[in-house]
């Protein structure tokens, strides 16, 4: 039987959090009334021209650098086809001369997927067809609502370079996440501020040549995507193997029943006749654009996991790590704690451990914990690392810590967790080894494994307060002695 | 049928010095177009509308600012006649054509509000063929304008409303839109002056696109200085028009008289034909621009010649997207069908007129997968090629001589069923449209049977105010009697 391959390629238009439209001074924003936010530039009146939004050109290049492309001076070009929600029947985009090229992306497994472009291009309106239940050959009349024409586009194509569903879900996952961290989008795929369609096909994995593909749109979640990549993949095959063969052509996810449909076929796609767009000058990203591009702009994901990472002191490379740290620094960075984590170290803390608590109790509550003092979060973890809190207390006094703020040591003493001082520990440890003879005898003649069980007395008689270290060098001392 | 010379307006400053010191109103000035178009409009038909009670209300507003002591500004109480391709609010503006009926813009065209700021008074929306794609004003769907200087013949086009208003002294200004020669070819066929300027310094906002490389706005006046007067209103930055110029608008009129002294003069030897009274004119001009004391010497420039094939391909291809929008569904015509698709091409079936529907198959041809490389990608190249032999001829010369037209204004039917006839007239404009340079039309000379020529003086960009001198040198030694205005 043969064995196949997926090969996905992805393409993701997202929406730019841009004030105003991409060619007029109409408001760029989500769920207002319809046609509120419209102007003879952006309803395509007769007449009316085209001037570039410099702050779209501005988060352009930015989301081209986090990307890692090179910009350059680009074009736009007219992409003709009728559809009632185009105002003017024609779509302005960046063709074969966009302003971001040859970039990559890196997964949080290390793997990286390569970025063909990033060019910039007007949305669409929207239409809404009424009656016979949405659908358009059934509606009565449809109504279009121009608010989202010329709102500025990024569109990011990716190379063929993604090999499962997972993967395809991870990139988009990824993409997301630095399009929200470099301020150029709010990456709300639920109101379309992001949208993704995928380039899907199979070869076998002797196969140097890459199999038909299909383009699959309607992705409208993380899951969706992962779901319509699996659902594809399948069908490729079962097509394959039964002797048939995959046709190129556009085909849709329908969530309802969990299966991809043919929309249309390669030949009955649309011959856009670009042309490069007269209204508009050619665009050159020169040092004042890329100045203000990356004004106030921090480290992408992947960079700020690498630099955690190193913090462990085992090299940055995520992909080789099994120690479960992995998981603990991509939780960290995607919940934007890592600079609590770096300060914490700054001033004093174990990495791994100020990493520990980071990524489980205090991502409970990242948006408390984004608001920690990173002087009092190394407090903390110093207490626990030197052994005066015990784990459970350190949790506790965290959460508090999160909750009201205040300092470590004073929270731990209000709430009883004071270090017991060495006199109370003595009379509890020379207690528990007066009511417990034999379990004695035997640790003193070499057996660790009853060790555990003393511990454990004497956590029950100090209700938890006895440090495990101090009470572990108690008993050694007076095996010693 | 004979034209007669028609009283003059005076020129455009005396007209602005009498009502911006009170002498005249602005209402006075009015009332002799009003009654100008009155006499005339029923033979000519120049405007798609006349819009009285606006440019009453603009007239008196004019009249207000001189009262209360303020300048209305340098045309004060001129009146100006539009092209019907360029905004104007709550006014309809309809391209002569059927698919944009009953649309009112909610805004003005920049030109139209800079000549409102200078103090001009529009009367009306003049006639063209539709979406300026012609050359006789027979392809309007509202019936065609007539030459005053002889009622059976075409005044020119895309803009030959606008050079008949001007040239039969309704208006003594009015405003075209060239994009291969749409000013300065009805211009001359109706023995007036009408410029086009660089690529970029006039404002395209609010002219309703033919092909919006070509496409630049400019004035139609009997007189150089007029023309230049009003070039410096309209011209200079607008943020709104992306290759809009970042420059203020030219100085003409300070060096309009300065003359052509040492200046070097190209008569560019391709365009003069054996035996043609178009040529003849050239001739003539060089000869009284020699007699002023400039350099002029025969110049060829072959490639000017690969013009005209390839604006036949990029303006078509421009216009085929940018007519795309005359769709039903926002404004204008609709004519509904089942479906988005059907209403679509109903509309565009009833409300496009077949030379419109002729260059947008034209254009959406030269742009399909699989032709674009050999038609559009071609016209490109030859645009390039004729944009780099006018560079090579302005090494040697400031100006280059050119007739305005192939011949004088041809009667009406005789070029309507052949488009590459109709399309021939533009062999002389097409050059310096494609390149972007400014070109003027100046009369020069009467034909045997009284028709006006012109003489087309070319510059290279930005070359406005060496051009208008030039233009100024040549009207002085042209005889009085072939420039209009004129009574039919
Ligand atoms: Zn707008």
């Amino acid at each position: 039987m043969t064995e196949y391959e997926t090969v996905v390629g992805l393409e993701v238009h997202c929406e730019l959090s841009t004030t105003t439209k991409l060619f007029c001074g109409c408001r760029n924003a989500f769920g207002d009334e319809p046609n509120t936010n419209i102007c003879p530039v952006c309803l395509g009146l007769p007449g009316s021209l085209p001037v570039i939004n410099r702050r779209a050109v501005e988060l352009a290049l930015r989301i081209g650098a986090a990307l890692n492309c090179t910009a350059r001076r680009s074009i736009f070009h007219r992409k003709n086809y009728f559809y009632p929600d185009m105002p003017k029947d024609y779509q302005i985009s960046q063709y074969d001369e966009p302003i971001n090229v040859d970039g990559w992306l890196e997964l949080p497994d290390g793997s990286r997927v390569g970025i063909e472009r990033a060019h910039m291009e007007e949305d669409t309106g929207k239409t809404t067809h009424v009656g016979g239940g949405g659908r358009i050959h059934e509606a009565s009349y449809s109504l279009v609502d121009y608010n989202r024409a010329g709102v500025p586009l990024v569109e990011i194509v990716s190379r063929p370079d993604v090999r499962s569903a997972a993967q395809a879900r991870a990139y988009v996952d990824e993409l997301r996440s630095i399009l929200v961290a470099t301020g150029a989008s709010d990456g709300r795929m639920e109101e379309g501020s992001l949208r993704v369609d995928a380039n899907i096909s199979v070869r076998p994995v002797v196969s140097a040549e890459f199999g038909t593909r299909c383009e699959v749109k309607n992705l409208n979640s993380l899951r969706s995507l992962e779901r319509a990549v699996e659902y594809e993949v399948e069908r490729q095959i079962a097509l394959i193997e039964s002797g048939g063969s995959v046709s190129q052509e556009t085909r849709h996810w329908d969530e309802g029943d969990s299966s991809t449909h043919s929309m249309r076929s390669k030949e009955e796609a649309n011959d856009y006749r670009y042309f490069p767009e007269p209204d508009l000058t050619p665009l050159v990203p020169d040092a004042a654009l890329l100045a203000a591009a990356g004004e106030g702009v921090g480290a992408m994901p992947a960079e700020r996991r690498h630099r955690l990472s190193s913090l462990l002191g085992a090299g940055s490379d995520l992909a080789t790590r099994t120690d479960g740290s992995t998981d603990q620094v991509v939780t960290v960075v995607d919940l934007g704690l890592d600079e609590l984590v770096h300060g914490a170290v700054a001033a004093g803390a174990d990495p791994r451990l100020a990493l520990a608590r980071a990524a489980n109790e205090a991502a409970a509550n990242p948006d408390a914990a984004r608001l920690l003092d990173p002087v009092a979060f190394a407090g903390l973890v110093k207490m626990e690392s030197s052994g005066r809190l015990s784990a459970t207390q350190s949790k506790e006094v965290l959460a508090e810590l999160m909750a009201n703020g205040g300092d470590p040591a004073q929270i731990a003493g209000r709430l009883g967790y004071e270090q017991m001082d060495t006199a109370s520990l003595d009379a509890i440890v020379d207690g528990v080894i007066v009511a417990n003879p034999l379990e004695w005898k035997r640790y003193r003649e070499g057996d660790d494994k009853v060790a555990q069980f003393l511990l454990g007395q004497v956590m029950k008689s100090s209700k938890g307060r006895a440090n495990g270290k101090l009470v572990a060098q108690a008993f050694a001392s007076r095996r010693e002695a | 049928m004979t034209a007669t010379p028609a009283p003059e307006l005076g020129s455009l400053a005396a007209i602005a010095a009498c009502v911006r010191t009170g002498e005249r109103s602005a209402r006075a000035v009015l009332a002799t177009s009003l009654e100008r178009v009155r006499e005339l409009e029923g033979d000519l038909h120049c405007f798609n509308e006349v819009t009285i009670e606006a440019a009453e209300a603009d007239a008196d507003a004019v009249d207000r600012i001189v009262r209360s002591g303020l300048d209305p500004g340098p045309l004060a109480g001129v009146p100006v006649a539009l092209k019907d391709n360029l905004c104007t609010v709550g006014i309809p503006t309809t391209c002569s054509s059927k698919i944009l009926a009953g649309w009112l813009p909610p805004y003005d065209a920049t030109v139209v509000s800079r000549l409102r700021d200078a103090g001009a008074v529009a009367i009306g929306k003049t006639n063209l063929d539709e979406f300026a794609m012609g050359s006789s004003t027979e392809n309007s769907a509202f019936g065609p304008t007539r030459n005053p200087w002889d009622l059976g013949r075409v005044p020119g086009g895309s803009s030959g409303g606008s050079a008949a208003a001007v040239a039969s002294g309704i208006v003594p200004l009015a405003l075209g839109s060239d994009t291969g020669g749409s000013i300065r070819q009805p211009a001359a066929l109706c023995g007036i002056v009408g410029v086009k300027p660089t690529y970029g310094v006039v404002s395209r906002y609010g002219l309703i696109a033919f092909a919006s490389s070509l496409d630049q706005i400019g004035p139609f006046a009997t007189t150089v200085a007029d023309a230049a007067l009003a070039l410096e209103v309209i011209a200079g930055h607008d943020p709104m028009d992306s290759t809009s110029l970042d420059r203020p608008a030219p100085s003409l009129l300070a060096t309009l008289h300065d003359g052509v002294s040492g200046l070097r003069i190209g008569v560019v030897a391709d365009f003069l034909s054996e035996e043609s009274e178009c040529g003849d004119a050239v001739v003539s001009a060089a000869e009284a621009l020699a007699a002023a004391g400039a350099k002029v010497d025969e110049v060829r420039i072959p490639e000017l010649l690969l013009g005209l094939p390839a604006y036949y391909v990029i303006a078509p291809a421009e216009a085929s997207s940018n007519l795309s929008r005359y769709d039903g569904v926002r404004y204008g015509l609709r004519v509904d069908g089942p479906d988005a698709e059907t209403m679509n091409a109903r509309t565009r079936g009833e409300g496009f007129g077949p030379e419109v529907k002729r260059r947008i198959m034209m254009g959406t041809y030269a742009l399909s997968a699989g032709y674009y490389d050999a038609y559009y990608g071609q016209a490109q190249k030859a645009r390039t090629l004729v944009i780099r032999a006018f560079e090579a001829a302005y090494q040697d010369f400031d100006v280059l001589l050119t007739p305005t037209t192939p011949s004088v204004a041809f009667p009406f039917g005789s070029k309507v069923d052949d488009p590459i006839e109709m399309y021939m007239c533009d062999l002389c404009s097409i050059p310096s449209s494609l390149a972007g340079h400014p070109a003027a039309s100046v009369p020069f000379a009467l034909n045997p049977e009284g028709l006006p020529i012109g003489v087309q003086v070319l510059a290279p960009a930005l070359g406005e105010a060496v051009m208008m001198r030039v233009a100024a040198s040549l009207e002085a030694s042209a005889p009085r009697s072939a420039r209009g205005p004129v009574t039919p």
